[in-house]
């Protein structure tokens, strides 16, 4: 296995609690691995098995979804669709033989900044073990080309 | 093809502004902004820039009612293919339905270094071959289970049935491990780099394990590989449907079934009617079954009307009040089991049922034809 394999993980993160704790956790300057792309959910509800499946499909090695605990869901039920929606989601990936180690659901409050590092921390290492994504698909669709001015 | 052959293939230049299609369309009976004329008299148009900006040529079900009855005999469905994969080109999409997972599912499939694992549902009890001469086709049929365990479709069992049936007139079907989804929904939503791709990597598994004949249990899958592949690869498959395998096993008495004590109506899809005529073979797998009573809804055979999503793609309130106009038809006709012979159609029905606006007349029991057939058989 390469060493320097520096996987692409997308985390959708809900803007209540776990988005807040990865805030959190960069002012406490606690480290985690930069392999992360944070995509801001307004609900961990709203993250679909098509979102998930979309992040495969562009090559993400690893999809982490971070939700409110359930009793702390801002929209009362999302946390719970979230994670109704993510059991689809996992048979799928296991049909579509994409290992279960790139995709992690997890609960993580806004006061839980270290356990955001570390939730962090550990899926980034069993990405890595795991190694690239099985979807190796060169994009060439310009719509999903990083725009010049962010690059 | 660009749009200028599809135009003359189609014969659309023929359109006599008629609005026959239109007239008859499920989608214009709800949805008052789409017209199949218009469309085509747009698409003949000269100097037209808005065609494949506009939204309406996702709408087709391309369900090809209105072909059946067009007096010019114009193709309007390949027409909206072409369309579509035009409008592909410059960047135009259809809205996927389900938040496009259907279609990320396809389109991961169409990498090949993915190692699927899409067997597991293969019993103790079946028998099936890794290599041989004749290929049950699963199709999506794994992943329809899983992602639309929802609506209380169970698509696998179809699949289960097939290999049953198969199994009792003394064929071991092969089944792939790496096979991959027909196509047929990226075809027909202007895909076609995706499907190709798809078709390429089916067609090399299959020629690899060796088989000359191949069966299907959905319709579009057999619809793809009966009209689609030949167009853009050589390929010399057999292909059959697995009711005229039934049909087939009825005439030689390899069959016998149990009775089975229900009322029951059937849906014709859209891809096995009118897109290849198969008509009979269902009807004659239904009818065999003793005691069974089989009643036809009012619009039946080349008259049916779709279950009103195609390619998981702009499913709407329009899908919606097609699919319980149908159900109450089908409720009408006193049955108590609609009978499909699409994993889709299936799924569809269900989740439509579920909705808040479906009432006692529109809910009925559904089973997959197979799942009643490969149930009646005596052993
Ligand atoms: S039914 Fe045929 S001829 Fe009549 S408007 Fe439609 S496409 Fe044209
Ligand atoms: S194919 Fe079906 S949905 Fe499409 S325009 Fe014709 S009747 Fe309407
Ligand atoms: S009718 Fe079909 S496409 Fe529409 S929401 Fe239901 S299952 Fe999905
Ligand atoms: S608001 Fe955080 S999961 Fe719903």
């Amino acid at each position: 296995m390469n060493n320097n394999f520096q996987p692409k993980i997308i985390a959708f993160c809900c803007n209540w609690c776990s988005y807040p704790a990865a805030d959190a956790a960069g002012i406490s300057r606690l480290q985690y691995p930069a392999n992360i792309r944070i995509v801001r959910v307004m609900c961990g509800g709203r993250v679909t098995t098509g979102l998930v499946l979309k992040a495969f499909e562009l090559g993400a090695d690893g999809v982490l979804i971070a939700t409110c605990h359930f009793e702390d869901c801002h929209y009362l039920f999302g946390a719970k669709r979230a994670s109704e929606v993510h059991k689809i989601t996992e048979k799928l990936v296991q049909i579509l033989g994409i290992e279960p180690e790139r995709l992690r659901l997890d609960w993580i409050s806004a006061a839980e900044a270290p356990k955001f590092a570390k939730v962090v921390k550990e899926f980034v290492e069993a990405v890595k073990k795991v190694g690239p994504s099985p979807i190796r698909k060169k994009v060439t669709d310009d719509k999903y080309q990083i725009p010049e001015e962010i690059k | 093809m660009n749009l200028k052959e599809a135009v003359k293939k189609s014969k659309a230049y023929l359109c006599l502004e008629c609005g026959k299609c239109t007239g008859i369309c499920p989608i214009s009976k709800f949805n008052r902004g789409y017209s199949p004329r218009i469309l085509v008299n747009k698409t003949l148009r000269k100097n037209d820039t808005t065609l494949l900006k506009d939204k309406n040529i996702w709408n087709c079900l391309t369900c090809r009612l209105c072909d059946e009855q067009c007096p010019a005999d114009i193709d309007y469905i390949e027409l909206t293919q072409a369309i579509r994969i035009e409008a592909q080109r410059i960047g135009e999409e259809a809205f996927c339905s389900h938040g496009g997972a259907a279609q990320s599912l396809m389109r991961i499939m169409t990498s090949e270094s993915l190692q699927q694992k899409r067997l597991d549902w293969i019993d103790k009890n079946l028998k099936v071959a890794g290599t041989g001469e004749v290929l049950y086709f699963v199709g999506c049929l794994p992943y329809f289970d899983a992602l639309f365990t929802e609506t209380g479709v169970e698509t696998l069992r179809a699949a289960r049935a097939t290999v049953k049936i198969l199994n009792h007139i003394g064929v071991t079907p092969v089944i792939l491990h790496q096979e991959r989804c027909c196509g047929h929904d990226l075809l027909w939503s202007g895909d076609l780099e995706n499907f190709k791709k798809l078709a390429e990597q089916n067609i090399n598994e299959i020629k690899k394990c060796g088989a000359k004949k191949i069966i299907f249990s959905c319709p579009e899958g057999y619809r793809t590989f009966k009209l689609d592949y030949p167009k853009y690869f050589d390929c010399d498959f057999e292909v059959q449907y697995i009711t005229d395998v039934i049909s087939e096993a009825i005439s030689n008495k390899n069959v016998k079934f149990k009775d089975f004590n229900k009322t029951v109506t059937f849906q014709d899809p859209c891809r096995l009617g009118r897109h290849l005529g198969v008509y009979d073979t269902p009807r004659e797998a239904i009818t065999t079954i003793p005691k069974i009573q089989f009643i036809e809804m009012p619009r039946t055979r080349n008259r049916a009307i779709c279950c009103g999503v195609s390619a998981w793609m702009n499913c709407s309130t329009f899908s919606k009040s097609i699919q319980l106009m149908r159900l109450k038809e089908a409720k009408k006709t006193g049955a108590n089991l609609l009978i499909l012979s699409c994993p889709k159609c299936e799924i569809h029905f269900n989740c439509a049922m579920k909705d808040e606006k479906a009432g006692k007349d529109a809910k009925i029991e559904t089973i997959q034809l197979v799942t009643l057939v490969a149930d009646a058989i005596e052993e």
